[in-house]
């Protein structure tokens, strides 16, 4: 199943005026959140299928916009905290409004986004301006009418949980009891209530008591879909501690440990640093959880902890570069990972605008891009290949040609259909599939 | 990858070298050329993303567990006095970096005394090896610097200005005065590991306010006891001094965070007009 570009759509991309640093849908697959490095949050709709175009599936407009973070300054240490969104979570819908979880550095806060569509008319103390009417010009009672009017999305925050967090703050995620949710920064993991904003508890906390012997930090924590006391968090070592709440107040002993042994045979200096993990997301079933390291994705299976059961190479051509990797700082990209609806794929970024998906049931995988000049309205995608060396054969790519400030870090599967979005840099490409 | 025009000088002068540790320092060279200079870039990269407004811990802590490797390594296989070799035979290092991170690693107090040079560590170092061939011997002199290594002595720079290392010039080496000099001590190779430690906590900083900075009041010291103060050190180290931060004349210093004495006003650094003024001594220094 080859994503096609939006059919309707002129264009198969958006561009924000800032580069994108995270995306993710809601629970339905209705709504697409982007957050931005200048703290903002645009929240794409999908239209209803039109009844006319058959062959069409809706394509996403702008729903939403609104700033929720500004950069603030830290005067005690002497430190500007960025107001670049790095996590967006959706509640659960519950209500006709929606609800999301917005975090930067430092700061996560709860909005509301709600449609109005009515307005009231007819006051009585009031006029349709607004102004207070003369009180000797009111001579009968009426009821307020209630009129329709321009539809307006509104956001409001509702919750603002602050100063939890010491370190930068790497993820969030909601829990499946739909009333607390974790936050992790580099060195601890916070739980809270979403009704309770003064205080958080704290249930992993790494830090040493000696930051000399600092070695190793969080780089991401994600809840389990359906057991809420169940959540896992990931090191800059490669390893996953899956922990459980009810186990203990303080969840620094965890419950399982994932480590795969390393192979001694590719040991180099960057053995560490390119085992680091930046993303780890639970399959939607809960079985299975995803771990996405520098060259490759693997998944485990929650019940065997001393390896993966699938390994993926995103980009092994790398391999061989990661010196100058180093020296660019590109080893120390963060790339996400995520499953589609029905976990029989799982789908990472590159560089050069590449992102690659993998089928886990025919172990087929393919490249893409996203780029405008490769992407025409209706067009399918053309898989990519990068070439690794000798003859370089007609459209591939030479590793040395690859463009490595065109990174896709964030990608997002629709949660029920074979709809993705891809962030490459300040653009937000929306592949749909083709129906066939 | 590993280079940028860095050369190798090889002068055969036919001075009365042992071969055989001639030609086993060019054989296991080219790997610790390699590895010097992943040593460098990682110091660089420790020094440089100090500077950030905010340092991304991840990766301080992934580059500093790599310093560690390196230096681990080094010490491991009695390496050490490797580094001179491989760093004179590459020729001159890149002095823009270096010089750079040599601003940088100005003491905090004032009355130390500024130190133009870097450290090294001449760990094993054999008088006969560094005084007969010239291309060992192209090691700065204290009031240069244009050859610099950085062999992980970063955290020293920060802490205390000590020399850990010896920098002899031509001369005075064809004079067979090495040994003698200055008070530099020659670091030991326990010293090396032992003060590792040290030398990666003053990546990520201390946590109490120093006691010895001059200033805070005991009262205040109580009030902001319970803050971390992680990055108090780092910004005072990026900032330089207290009182006058000295930096040089890189786009990238540009972007330091404001100078930490008065930290609650969001000021502009006052840098540039220092600038013009180090310029100044930097060339006489290096004699350009």
């Amino acid at each position: 199943e080859t994503p096609t570009t939006d059919s309707r759509k002129e264009l198969p991309w958006i561009s924000v005026t800032d580069i994108i640093s995270t995306v993710e849908f809601n629970c339905s697959g209705e709504l697409l959140a982007t957050g931005d490095k200048g703290g903002r949050v645009v929240i794409f709709q999908r239209e209803q299928e039109s009844k006319n175009r058959l062959l069409s599936r809706g394509e996403y407009n702008v729903y939403s916009t609104f700033q929720s973070h500004e950069p603030e300054f830290d005067y005690l240490k002497s430190l500007e905290i960025e107001e670049k969104i790095n996590k967006i979570r959706w509640l659960p819908q519950q209500n006709a409004a929606h609800f999301l979880l917005s975090a930067n550095d430092k700061t996560i806060k709860l909005w509301k986004i709600s449609e109005r569509d009515k307005r009231a008319e007819g006051y009585n103390l009031k006029d349709e301006d607004g102004r207070l009417r003369d009180q000797f010009r009111i001579t009968t009672l009426r009821v307020p009418v209630l009129m329709p009017m321009d539809l307006m999305v509104e956001a409001s925050p509702r919750r603002i949980f602050a100063n939890a967090h010491t370190y930068h703050i790497n993820s969030i995620s909601v829990n499946s009891d739909y009333e607390t949710y974790l936050s992790a920064d580099d060195l601890r993991i916070n739980l809270w209530h979403l009704e309770i904003t003064d205080r958080s508890f704290n249930i992993v906390d790494i830090k040493p008591a000696n930051m000399e012997e600092l070695t190793e930090v969080i780089t991401a924590a994600e809840c389990h879909p359906h057991q809420c006391n169940v959540f896992v968090y990931s090191s800059s070592k490669g390893t996953i501690r899956l922990c459980d709440t009810r186990a203990a107040a303080l969840c620094d002993r965890h419950s399982k440990f994932f480590e795969e042994p390393e192979d001694p045979s590719s040991r180099s200096f960057f053995s560490e640093i390119i085992s680091s993990i930046s993303d780890v997301k639970f399959s939607h079933s809960g079985r299975y959880m995803m771990t996405r390291d520098y060259l490759s994705v693997k998944v485990w299976d929650l019940n065997m902890e001393n390896r993966p059961v699938e390994t993926y190479q995103v980009h092994e051509y790398l391999r061989s570069k990661l010196c100058s990797l180093y020296e660019n700082d590109c080893i120390f990209d963060k790339f996400e990972c995520c499953w589609n609806g029905s976990d029989s794929a799982i789908m990472t970024g590159s560089y050069n605008n590449f992102f690659r998906m993998f089928d886990r049931n025919t172990r087929r995988d393919i490249t893409l891009e996203a780029s405008r000049e490769n992407s025409k309205p209706r067009a399918m995608l053309k898989p990519r290949k990068v070439c690794t060396g000798g003859k370089r054969k007609k459209d591939e790519i030479s590793v040395d040609s690859l463009d490595f400030n065109k990174k896709i870090l964030h990608t997002a599967w629709h949660p029920k259909e074979n709809v993705i979005a891809v962030a490459a840099t300040n653009n937000l490409y929306i592949f749909q599939d083709k129906i066939n | 990858m590993f280079s940028k025009g860095t050369k190798r000088k090889f002068s055969d002068g036919g001075e009365a070298i042992s071969d055989e540790s001639l030609l086993g320092a060019r054989v296991a060279s080219s790997y610790s050329l390699q590895r010097q200079s992943l040593l460098d870039m990682s110091l660089i990269k420790l020094q440089l993303c100090h500077m950030l407004v905010e340092p991304n811990l991840c990766r301080s802590v992934l580059i500093a567990n790599t310093v560690r490797q390196i230096q681990e390594e080094m010490t491991h296989d009695g390496s050490w006095h490797m580094v001179t070799e491989a760093f004179c035979s590459a020729g001159q290092s890149p002095s823009e970096r270096l010089v750079a991170t040599e601003v940088l690693c100005r003491s905090r107090e004032q009355d130390a005394e500024p130190k133009l040079f870097s450290v090294i560590s001449y760990e094993g170092c054999r008088e006969e090896e560094v005084v007969a061939d010239e291309t060992l011997c192209s090691v700065s002199v204290s009031n240069t610097v244009s050859n610099v290594c950085l062999a992980g002595r970063m955290g020293q720079c920060w802490e205390k200005s000590e020399l850990s290392g010896v920098e002899r010039d031509e001369e005075v080496l064809e004079d067979s005065r090495l040994g003698s000099g200055e008070d530099e001590e020659i670091a030991t190779e326990d010293g090396a590991s032992t003060e590792s430690p040290k030398t990666i906590g003053q990546v990520f900083g201390t946590f109490e306010i120093k006691n010895g900075s001059p200033g805070p009041d005991s009262a205040l010291e109580e009030l902001f006891s319970d803050v971390d103060t992680s990055y108090y050190d780092l910004d005072t180290m990026l900032t330089g001094m207290q009182s006058a931060p000295k930096m040089g004349p890189y786009d990238l210093l540009d972007s330091l965070a404001p100078s930490h004495s008065s930290p609650s006003i969001v000021s502009t650094p006052n840098c540039r007009s220092d600038l013009n003024e180090l310029d100044h001594i930097m060339e006489i220094i290096v004699g350009s």
